[in-house]
C-alpha cells in the first residue's frame, strides 16, 4: 500500500459507519379521504408472467411522510391543480362558444375515462393519449388553441380527469389496432440507451426495490400520474418523467408528445393494468 | 512573442508525450475473460484521486450502485451492484481494469456501464443534457482516471 492509500483508509475508519439502505416495497395500504380504496399491488398482467408476479405502485417505495400526503386531498399539493382544472372545465373558449362542460357535463361524468388511455381512435386511426384527445376536443369542437404537450394547462386537466377516476383499475387495451404501437413501446422499454447503456427494464424491472444512490427504485408505473413531485414542487406529466429518465442514461432524449413516447406510454400503462388510477399522486 | 512560441512548443511536447502512451478506447485489448492487462497510460494510478472519482456524480459515481465502506464519507451508497469491500484482495489489477473499462466483457449483459468506451451506443447524449452527443464523444472517464480508480480498488483489501 502507498502512503496515500494508508492515510485514506485511516480517514475512512474515523468516518461514520456506512449506512446500508434497506430496499423493497412496504406493506402499507392507501385509502384516500377515508373512502377511496386504492389497489397499490395487483397480480401482474399475463404478458409479464416471465419477469414478475406482482405490479406495485410507486407509492410503496416512498417514505411514510410522502405517502401520508396522498391519503387526504387537503394534504395533497396536487389537488390545487385539480381545482384550477375544474374552473377551466367550465370556461368557454374558442370560436364555437363552448366549454368542456357544454359537451361532457360534470367532470365526475368522465369517471373511468382515464383508466383506458392511451387508446385507439377509430376516426383518426391513431393511438391517442389523454392529452391528445383533450387537444382534439379543443381544436375540433371548441375552435380553441391546442395546449402545449405536458404544459401546465394540459397537465392540470389530466390531473382532474385522473382524480375523478381514482380507485378504478387501469385497463389499457394491448391488442387489436394498438398492437403495433404497443410492440414499439415494448421495444423502447428494453432498449439500452445512452452512454450508460441502460434500459427502463434495467432499473425498473431488474432493480425495483433497490437503492440507486439516494433513490429508491420503483417499478416506474404510471398509474399515479400526473405526480406532484416534492423535488420540483410541480405536477409532472408522464412524458416529462420519461424524458428525465432517458436523459439520466446519458442519452439523447425524445420530446414529450413524440410518437416514441406515445408508444412507450401505452406500453408502460399496460404494465400497470390492474392497479388503481391514483393521480394526482405525491412523489419525491 | 518569443515566450509564446517557447511555451507552445513545450505544451506540444507534453501533450504528445501523454498521447504516445495512452491507449485509445477503441484500441484497448481485452483477454478472453475480460481482463485488461496493460496500463492504459503507463503512469501509475493515484488512489486518492480514484476515491474522489468514485464518489463524484459526473465521473464514476460508482457508489450510486456499490456500497464501499472506505468511502462512507460520501452519503448514500446504492445496492444495484455488489459491495466492493475487499475486491482488491480477490480480484487482480488486470480484472479490475477490465471491469472499469467495460464490465460487459466479463459480465455479459451487466447493468454496469462501460467507463472507457466511445462507440457503439444507441442515441448517445452529451453528458446529462438530453441533447445529442458531439461527434468526438469523450469516454466517461479518461484513461488516467480509469488507472486512478483501479489503484483505489486495489487498496480495498479487507472485507
Ligand atoms: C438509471 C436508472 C433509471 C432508468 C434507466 C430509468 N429510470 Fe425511471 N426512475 C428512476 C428513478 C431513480 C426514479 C425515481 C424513483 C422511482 O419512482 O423509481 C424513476 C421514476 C420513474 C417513474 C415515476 C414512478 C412514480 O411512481 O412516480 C416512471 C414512470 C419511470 N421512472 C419510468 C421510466 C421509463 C419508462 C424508463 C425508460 C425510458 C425509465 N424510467 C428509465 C431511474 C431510472
Ligand atoms: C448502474 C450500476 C453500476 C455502476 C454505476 C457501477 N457498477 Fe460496478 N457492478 C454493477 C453490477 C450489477 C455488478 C455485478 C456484475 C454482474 O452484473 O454480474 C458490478 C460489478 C463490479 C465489480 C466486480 C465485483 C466483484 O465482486 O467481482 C467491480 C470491481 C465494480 N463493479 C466496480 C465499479 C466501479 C469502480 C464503478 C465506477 C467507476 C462501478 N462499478 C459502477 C453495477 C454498477
Amino acid at each position: 500500500m502507498t502512503r496515500k492509500a494508508i492515510a485514506l483508509t485511516a480517514l475512512a475508519l474515523l468516518a461514520a459507519p456506512l449506512v446500508v439502505q434497506a430496499g423493497g416495497p412496504d406493506d402499507d395500504e392507501l385509502v384516500i379521504n377515508g373512502e377511496i380504496e386504492i389497489t397499490t399491488k395487483a397480480p401482474a398482467p399475463a404478458f409479464l408472467s416471465d419477469v414478475m408476479d406482482e405490479v406495485i405502485s410507486g407509492w410503496h417505495f416512498r417514505s411514510d411522510e410522502t405517502q401520508a400526503l396522498e391519503a387526504d386531498d387537503f394534504d395533497n399539493p396536487g389537488m390545487i391543480f385539480v381545482d384550477k382544472a375544474r374552473e377551466q372545465w367550465d370556461t368557454v373558449e374558442g370560436t364555437e362558444g363552448k366549454s368542456c362542460a357544454s359537451c361532457h357535463g360534470a367532470p365526475e361524468d368522465m369517471a373511468g375515462v382515464k383508466a383506458t388511455y392511451p387508446k385507439w381512435n377509430d376516426d383518426a386511426e391513431e393511438v391517442r393519449t389523454l392529452q391528445m384527445q383533450v387537444n382534439d376536443c379543443r381544436t375540433e369542437r371548441m375552435g380553441a388553441e391546442a395546449w402545449k404537450y405536458d404544459g401546465g394547462d394540459a397537465i392540470n386537466m389530466v390531473a382532474l380527469l385522473s382524480a375523478v377516476s381514482r380507485g378504478m383499475p387501469v385497463n389499457v387495451a394491448i391488442d387489436g389496432p394498438v398492437q403495433a404501437t404497443w410492440e414499439l413501446g415494448k421495444e423502447l422499454y428494453y432498449t439500452r440507451t445512452g452512454q450508460l447503456e441502460l434500459s427502463c427494464a434495467n432499473c425498473h424491472e431488474q432493480n425495483y426495490g433497490n437503492y440507486i444512490r439516494a433513490d429508491h427504485l420503483s417499478q416506474g408505473q404510471i398509474n399515479g400520474f400526473p405526480t406532484y413531485r416534492l423535488n420540483n414542487a410541480a405536477l409532472n406529466g408522464v412524458h416529462s418523467r420519461f424524458k428525465g429518465c432517458v436523459r439520466d442514461t446519458r442519452a439523447e432524449t425524445y420530446a414529450p408528445g413524440s410518437p416514441e413516447f406515445i408508444a412507450l406510454e401505452l406500453y408502460v400503462a399496460s404494465r400497470g393494468n390492474g392497479l388503481s388510477v391514483e393521480g394526482p399522486s405525491v412523489r419525491n | 512573442m518569443k515566450t509564446t512560441v517557447a511555451l507552445a512548443s513545450v505544451i506540444g511536447i507534453v501533450a504528445s508525450a501523454v498521447l504516445a502512451d495512452t491507449t485509445a478506447p477503441d484500441d484497448v485489448s481485452f483477454t478472453e475473460y475480460g481482463e485488461v492487462e496493460a496500463s492504459l497510460t503507463g503512469t501509475a494510478g493515484d488512489p486518492a484521486k480514484g476515491a474522489e472519482i468514485m464518489t463524484t456524480r459526473s465521473k464514476g459515481n460508482c457508489v450510486a450502485c456499490h456500497a464501499v465502506t472506505a468511502l462512507a464519507d460520501a452519503p448514500f451508497h446504492g445496492e444495484v451492484g455488489p459491495t466492493l469491500d475487499g475486491v482488491g484482495g480477490y480480484r487482480s489489477e488486470a480484472e479490475l481494469r477490465g471491469i472499469v473499462t467495460n464490465a460487459k466483457k466479463m459480465f455479459d449483459g451487466t447493468v454496469m456501464p462501460a467507463f472507457y468506451k466511445t462507440s457503439g451506443f444507441i442515441r448517445p447524449g452529451d453528458a446529462y443534457t438530453g441533447k445529442a452527443a458531439p461527434d468526438d464523444l469523450p469516454p466517461i472517464l479518461s484513461a488516467q482516471e480509469v488507472e486512478d480508480v483501479v489503484a483505489f480498488l486495489m487498496t480495498l483489501q479487507d472485507s
